[in-house]
């Protein structure tokens, strides 16, 4: 449904997007995945028509976002960062217009119009000004908008941002809801977002893709840098010791856990299982075994070992200096579950 | 018939922010207000000189004065000077207010070409202000219930186009500088100041003018109105006018699409 090749995008001198390259299934649902100025939102403007790319073509729905604008324009809902809306127009006013722009026929406007309410579910407010709304409130209005004629493909760029707890929940549900009978790209720097909603992830920073793959695989891929949680009854300097010496095991790192209740978090080797390993050890090492615990990296971790990566190197080329070594900024990944 | 359509949508989108807001009602009342006292004191300059001249005639002297030129004529001339003070704040806000508020990328990404947002918009503002006409020649319309002798009605109603034309090029060119920012104040002055400028070039129109001040009388917006304000209508100033607007869209078109690829 989207095809994207090659898309390069420089302002002056400053590349934004450099070479991204991705495609995007009918009905799938496209996590858009990167920190602040990683080149997400200049990448879904190419998409929607509304920047031209310096290098590389983007075809939505088969046509070219630069020579057939208009075409890719009518399969196309999107909701911008900020969703644009006409603070001074009641909801249903706005929604009318937006139909009508969008070449919805007069005879189905209506329907159509009572639909995207409807399914954004406005309707208790759609006599009341935009301007009078809440965030939450308006986020989904701009929702509406970019549901409204059905188009074959949504983009919607950080659609949580700024809300609540409870409304960002709501519109997760939502835009799931929405995936399969449309095609979704959406954009977040908010990681469990793209595990919940999205079948696909596209990492990128600084204007590159760095990643490509579903939630599962990405946790996968990166499991043999995971760690394995292990709780016991007993001297917590003499456990440490015991589980240093396990082979296998790489770095041993004290938790926090319950009075009495000794907690470490090991990381293996890349590729190895230590976990026969570490419980016979601790069993015959006198100690009570308590906990065993499998901890998958989380996506936050999996960005964050992604992204940083690159910019680590980057900094460090130019310095003489050593660089500081990198601890782990990312919190215990239990509370991510 | 698309386009017509869209073109339709923009038009009744800015008619629902002229008239859901303050706007329209402030900009008519300023209007009607400025009109009417225009008017009343042409009335009274008219109805002194034809005091003066019927008493002339008396004596055995004077025409009788046209009501066309005397009475209506400087009336319609003062009100294109007001339509340079209002038009620029009905059209600060048409592009400038888009871009500040994001909207403009909800147009930009809509199945709707630049050309029909802008002349749209164009259209929009220029029907508000053919409604402000229209309540401002209430006034002139109360002659042919009042007046002995009527006035012309020809005269009138070419007065009238020279105002919509002079009006439509303040438009068109406030339109233009409004897409240049995304600062209302900072497009009302520019519309304001460049408005005052092409007025001004008008007062070159001497009879002593040399070449070089002929041509910027040319270009002056309201040099063009005079003959049409007498009730003729020169194939020359009609072409000036349209071409004056013509230019204006251009270039806001321009700006519009061009601002996308600067981005």
């Amino acid at each position: 449904m989207i095809e994207v090749t090659n898309l390069t995008k420089r302002y002056g001198r400053a590349t934004a997007v450099d070479g991204i390259s991705f495609t995007v299934q009918k009905g799938e649902i496209l996590g858009f995945l990167g920190p602040n100025g990683a080149g997400k939102t200049t990448t879904m403007r190419i998409l929607t028509c509304y920047l031209p790319a310096t290098e590389g073509t983007a075809r939505v729905a088969g046509y070219d976002v630069f020579e057939q604008p208009l075409e890719v324009k009518k399969r196309i809902g999107y909701i911008p960062e900020t969703p644009p809306l006409y603070i001074d127009m009641d909801v249903r006013t706005f929604l009318d217009f937006v139909a009508k722009i969008k070449g919805v026929p007069k005879s189905v406007r209506k329907s159509k119009i009572d639909d995207a309410i409807e399914k954004c579910r406005i309707g208790d407010v759609r006599d009341k000004l935009i301007g009078k709304l809440s965030k939450g409130y308006r986020q989904r209005v701009g929702l509406a908008q970019a549901i409204l004629g059905g188009p074959d493909v949504l983009i919607l760029d950080e659609p949580t941002a700024g809300l609540d707890p409870k409304q960002i929940i709501e519109t997760r549900e939502l835009i799931k809801s929405l995936g399969g009978e449309h095609t979704i790209v959406l954009s977040t720097h908010i990681l469990p977002e793209v595990s919940m909603t999205c079948g696909r992830v596209v990492i990128i920073a600084k204007g590159k893709v760095v990643a490509e793959d579903t939630p599962d695989n990405l946790m996968h891929r990166l499991r043999g840098a995971g760690g394995l949680r292990v709780e016991a009854r007993g001297d917590q300097t003499q456990l440490e010791g015991l589980l240093q010496r396990v082979p296998g095991v790489a770095r041993v790192a004290a938790r926090s856990a319950a009075a009495g209740i000794a907690a470490f978090e090991i990381e293996a080797t890349a590729g190895q299982d230590v976990r026969a390993e570490t419980a016979r050890a601790v069993v015959q090492g006198g100690f009570d075994l308590v906990g065993l615990q499998q901890v998958g990296m989380s996506l936050e971790e999996i960005f964050l070992h992604l992204t940083t990566v690159d910019t680590a190197d980057a900094a460090t080329a130019p310095a003489a200096t050593p660089p500081p070594e990198p601890e782990p900024a990312a919190p215990p990944s239990e509370e991510a579950q | 018939m698309t386009s017509l359509r869209n073109i339709a949508a923009i038009v009744e989108k800015e008619w629902r922010h002229y008239f859901g807001s303050p706007i329209a009602y402030v900009a008519i009342c300023m209007w009607a207000l400025l009109f009417g006292f225009f008017f009343n004191f042409a009335v009274e300059f008219f109805l002194r000189q034809s005091l003066a001249m019927s008493q002339q005639m008396e004596m055995g002297g004077g025409p009788k004065l046209s009501m066309n030129e005397y009475l209506i004529r400087p009336v319609m001339q003062n009100m294109a000077v007001v339509a340079l003070f209002i038009l620029p704040m009905l059209t600060m806000r048409l592009f400038a207010e888009e871009k500040r508020t994001g909207t403009i990328e909800l147009l930009a990404t809509s199945p709707i070409t630049d050309w029909q947002i802008v002349i749209g918009k164009f259209l929009g503002a220029l029907s508000l202000y053919m409604v402000m006409i229209l309540v401002g020649m209430i006034n002139v319309a109360v002659l042919w219930r009042f007046a002995s002798s009527p006035p012309e009605w020809k005269p009138v109603l070419t007065g009238v186009l020279a105002l919509l034309l002079v009006g439509g090029s303040f438009i068109s060119m406030g339109l233009f500088l409004s897409t240049l920012t995304r600062n209302q104040i900072v497009a009302g002055v520019l519309g304001f100041g460049m408005a005052l400028v092409f007025w001004i070039f008008s007062w070159f129109d001497q009879p002593t003018a040399d070449a070089w001040q002929k041509v910027v009388a040319y270009l002056g917006i309201t040099t063009h109105m005079e003959e049409l304000s007498k009730g003729v209508i020169d194939v020359k100033d009609i072409v000036f006018y349209l071409s004056f607007i013509g230019f204006g869209l251009f270039l806001a078109e321009q700006s519009v699409e061009s601002q996308r690829w600067r981005a």
